[in-house]
């Protein structure tokens, strides 16, 4: 065990200040200290994206970084994306489109294809299934994945369009 | 009394069978809040993980946990030696053999379970490994199951006798000590006599490589020992609960109504989650020992290297037929390698599974399978990999022969499937390898599926391209690859389907709540099928009552009935059969209800969707919902109040899904590079439940087809070692590889199910493999291949144009 150090970030708009040791990864971080477990873990080397959380606006997956990398970041996971009350278009699309099965990659996909919509508001089929090949899922095979941010992102364009 | 609604629309707020309703399950899914095994926390809780064995064959002559037990947070170390007290260093897996808990003096391959380190959490426990010695003695390793069979190494002590000799196994005499079973179906001596005889013969040896399941959340468990009680609660990611508090009393001895065994969310199966696992037992163990909860979680690597293989399948072929294609034989033995402990999960008197459905979709008179089980220095398992019992490998054993035999016959593959198909008016239809297939209608979705992709056009489209590819006009060749399959799922009849003397049938049980709603609980567990969606679909259908009004609760076996759980395309066919028959007897209650409420006999009212009607003056009516109160609160003679029903259901029969896949193929000889241009899939499952649903299983299982068949492998050196332990070296498929599917059906509904369904799930896995791996042979049939072995990478597709010589 080596020396703690002393670690703030936000986390879904909340402030967090504890000590950690240097090794202790941000999906441990998140997953244990922080009781947000929205993010999961499917593989440990970065294949897999089932972690994936943004960290001051990047995709990043949460497995492979450690916390202290992490000191001072701004962090959205799933949890910071949408609730009950204020539900994302992505949230409403992967259900309506049947976007998920098992569920597990779900929190990842979403977090990660939030994040292509905001640098790619138009994406074609091709820029989706390229923008979300760093997350993997086992049940769906993709289609409706794919159809799931399509549709999320028409709707978003509609009520920006709408809102102008 | 009038409706303000139609008929049609008291249909559609049922929400019943046959609608794509939406997932309920998808709202905390989508919002993160899903609850995996990984998410359980409580008070105290502990974390417990492996030292693992570095060798594949090695002899354990010290373990030393002094230096451990002094890393900080480490609480205990646990090895045989302390469980052997116990009777749990060993314990027995589900195919009648028995596996080490926590190596018992020798390790039988790489990543064994050598010493269960407990911490206070992860990193102390991964402190606490790094300083247990361990001192191996290496033996020879066999990898090989050919080589198994032929060694003097004897790799499981207990397969040799006082007498030096083989002893028995569980499924009869060994032919070797690291021989495992003989397992036999059909007739030996005409079927060679047939194939001696026969006009023309095709042979082929074909290896299905070993591969896993790898669903993205890998297995663990939370054991919680509370001593005051003296009970036990277990969640785990179990794919059969109450199969495993059952196991888990047998061994620890502790009564199994003390034990509350809970599958919570599951992140995928696959058939990695219905063994029982070391790590399981570990937990419970430590629990007790330490008077805290305690976890266990997989981490990839040990996921893939140590828990549930599936396949690693020898197989070789013979098929016979008349000069004009007519199949009169088939041969078949394979040389099964199961690793270090026979751990596949299949019912006990089917040690090769359902292997024996490896007849196909054909009316082939004379047949004959033998399996033989071998241990070799690999991990255990055996499962079956999205698919009913060893089915994906018979699916692929006869779509292969067919087309090697298609061959031989210079005849078109479609063709000769066509004309050896099990007719409609055949059903039902006894195989010459024993089943008796339920249902079927083969040439209509053969010949809908040719129609769709325009057959003949593609063979012509081929022709050109081979003529272009010599003509060096081009560098792509062009595959179609064809797939007809049937499955057996729905295990099964407790007459001949068991799991440790544990029958196959399954379970529902209603609770109607007085306002109209109700609680159902089913002996099986979702692992992303939807069941919390699909069941209440049947529910709804069956005793008028919305879907939306109705929870759907599997996984606690404190609450659920019995049942064998989720694997092998089970749940619609037994535990969905079960529904139905539960929500029948809710229907024959409420009957008598209504019958009392509107003053008539009880065979003058008759059920019409969500209410009974007086026959003859449907006006006259009471709802579901005004029954339901009724039960509660009207003293009716000679009916208990309340509204329950319960149902065991033991299947007649194994229900048989089929269908016809068809895949478009271009692949660049240079790189080796596979492109799916087109994949069309007709499924038949019988009787539809959820459209949406199923064509999301069917795009699922296409995309683990796609992945078996293309890449995806477990494979070892010559020293045992697993060479692919991470997903870096094992082929997940992303978005960027995977097509678009184009699906369709035929409805051919069970004769023997209540409402007619087959199952889904695993029917594209077993279709889509031999159909991607057809596509491939397919592209160089032209240049004279008949068969090369999957999986199907780039190097291996560059290697068989470059053996062809087509890279000049």
């Amino acid at each position: 065990m080596s020396k703690k150090m002393h670690i703030k970030l936000k986390v879904n708009g909340k402030d967090e200040e504890f000590l950690a040791e240097p090794r202790e990864l941000l999906i441990y971080t998140l997953r244990e200290r922080l009781n947000i477990t929205g993010p999961h873990i499917g593989c440990e080397t970065s294949h897999c994206g089932a972690c994936t959380v943004t960290i001051n606006g990047k995709s990043v997956k949460s497995c492979t970084m450690f916390a202290a990398q992490a000191d001072g970041a701004e962090v959205t996971t799933i949890e910071g994306i949408g609730g009950p009350d204020n539900l994302h278009p992505l949230q409403e699309a992967f259900r309506e489109h049947h976007g998920l099965q098992c569920g597990y990659c779900t929190p990842g996909m979403i977090t990660r294809a939030s994040k292509l919509l905001e640098e790619n508001p138009n994406p074609t089929e091709e820029e989706i299934r390229f923008g979300m090949a760093g997350n993997i899922c086992r049940c769906t095979g993709y289609q409706n994945i794919v159809k799931s941010i399509q549709a999320a992102a028409t709707e978003m364009n509609a009520a920006k369009e709408a809102a102008e | 009394m009038k409706d303000d609604i139609t008929r049609d629309e008291r249909v559609e707020n049922l929400k019943g069978m046959g609608c794509s309703r939406k997932r309920v399950e998808d709202a905390r899914f989508t919002q993160g809040k899903g609850n995996y095994v990984d998410d359980i926390k409580l008070d105290g809780m502990l974390f417990g993980d492996f030292v693992r064995s570095p060798y594949a064959h090695a002899r354990i002559t010290n373990i030393d946990t002094a230096a451990a037990l002094e890393v900080p947070g480490v609480i205990a170390v646990l090895t045989a030696a302390d469980l052997a007290p116990l009777g749990l260093h060993w314990m027995p897996t589900l195919a009648g053999d028995k596996q080490m808990v926590l190596a018992d003096s020798k390790v039988l391959f790489q990543g064994q379970e050598v010493a269960f380190v407990v911490a206070e959490d992860r990193y102390a426990a991964a402190d606490g490994i790094e300083a247990v010695e361990v001192e191996y003695e290496e033996l020879p390793v066999i990898v090989d199951p050919f080589d198994a069979l032929k060694s003097d190494v004897v790799l499981r002590e207990d397969t040799v006798g006082e007498d030096g000799k083989p002893t028995d196994g569980a499924h009869g005499p060994r032919k070797h000590h690291n021989h495992i079973f003989t397992w036999e179906a059909g007739d030996k001596d005409p079927t060679e006599e047939v194939i001696a005889n026969a006009e023309v013969v095709a042979e082929e040896t074909m290896y299905y490589h070993r591969t896993h399941p790898c669903p993205l959340e890998t297995c663990g468990s939370v054991a919680s020992m509370d001593k005051v009680n003296g009970k036990l609660t277990l969640w785990g990611t179990f794919q059969a609960p109450h199969a495993i508090r059952t196991i888990v009393s047998l061994i620890s001895g502790i009564e199994e109504h003390n034990i509350r065994v809970i599958s919570p969310d599951i992140g995928g199966g696959f058939g990695n989650k219905v063994g029982a696992y070391p790590g399981y037992v570990c937990s419970v163990v430590a629990s007790i020992v330490t008077g805290k909860p305690v976890k266990w979680i997989e981490d990839r690597m040990d996921n893939l290297m140590t828990t549930a293989f599936a396949r690693d399948y020898h197989m070789t072929g013979k098929i016979s037929a008349t000069k004009d294609g007519k199949i009169t034989g088939l041969h078949c033995h394979v040389t099964a390698d199961h690793g270090g402990f026979d751990a596949c999960a299949d019912p006990t008197k089917f040690p090769a599974g359902f292997m024996n459905i490896c007849t196909g979709s054909y009316d082939i008179p004379t047949a004959y399978l033998e399996v033989d089980g071998v241990y070799t220095n690999k991990a255990p398992g055996g499962v079956s990999y999205r698919c009913s019992f060893r089915v994906t490998e018979a699916v692929y054993f006869i779509e292969r022969m067919i087309e090697v035999l298609a061959i031989k016959l210079n005849m078109d593959a479609a063709e000769l499937r066509r004309i050896n198909f099990i007719k409609k008016e055949q059903f039902p239809y006894t195989a010459a390898l024993g089943w008796e297939y339920d249902s079927g209608d083969y040439h209509t979705a053969w010949d809908k599926a040719l129609e769709t992709v325009d057959y003949n056009g593609l063979r012509a489209e081929q022709e050109q391209r081979v003529a272009d590819f010599k003509a060096g006009k081009t560098r792509k060749l062009m595959g179609i690859g064809l797939s007809f399959f049937t499955e057996i799922v729905g295990a099964g009849p407790v007459k001949n389907c068991d799991i440790l003397g544990l029958g196959m049938f399954d379970s529902c049980e209603i609770r109607i709540h007085p306002t109209g709603s109700a609680i159902a609980r089913l002996g099986t567990i979702s692992q992303g099928q939807g069941h919390a969606t699909t069941f209440a679909q049947i529910l709804a259908s069956e005793i008028g009552l919305p879907a939306d009004s109705i929870t759907i609760e599997e996984g606690d076996t404190d609450t659920a009935p019995y049942g064998l759980g989720t694997y092998g395309s089970r749940s619609t066919p037994v535990a969905g059969a079960a529904t139905a028959m539960a929500g029948r007897k809710i229907r024959a209650k409420a009957q008598m209800i209504a019958a009392y409420l509107l003053e008539v006999h009880d065979n003058d009212v008759e059920f019409d969707v969500d209410r009974f009607v007086v026959k003859g003056a449907p006006e006259r009516f009471k709802t579901m919902k005004e029954i339901a109160f009724a039960a509660y609160n009207q003293a009716i003679p000679g009916v208990e109040p309340g509204l329950e029903a319960v149902s065991y259901y033991d299947p007649p029969n194994m229900t048989y899904p089929f269908g016809a896949y068809i895949c478009v193929m271009d692949i660049d000889v240079d790189t080796g590079v596979p492109e799916i241009r087109r994949f069309y899939a007709l499924d038949d499952c019988g009787t539809r439940i959820n459209p949406m649903i199923i064509e999301g299983q069917v795009h699922g299982g296409l995309t683990e087809a796609l992945a078996v068949a293309l890449g995806q492998e477990i494979a070892y050196d010559d020293m045992g070692n697993c060479k692919t332990g991470t997903l870096m070296d094992f082929f997940l498929p992303t978005a960027w590889e995977v097509p678009n599917y184009e699906t369709d059906y035929t409805v051919t509904p069970s004769p023997h199910h209540p409402i007619g369904a087959k199952g889904v799930g695993e029917s594209p896995h077993v279709g889509g493999v031999p159909c991607f791996s057809n596509a491939v042979q397919d592209a160089f049939r032209p240049f004279g291949n008949t068969h090369t072995n999957m999986p199907h990478d780039h190097w291996r597709i560059w290697k068989t144009a470059s053996d062809l010589g087509l890279h000049g």
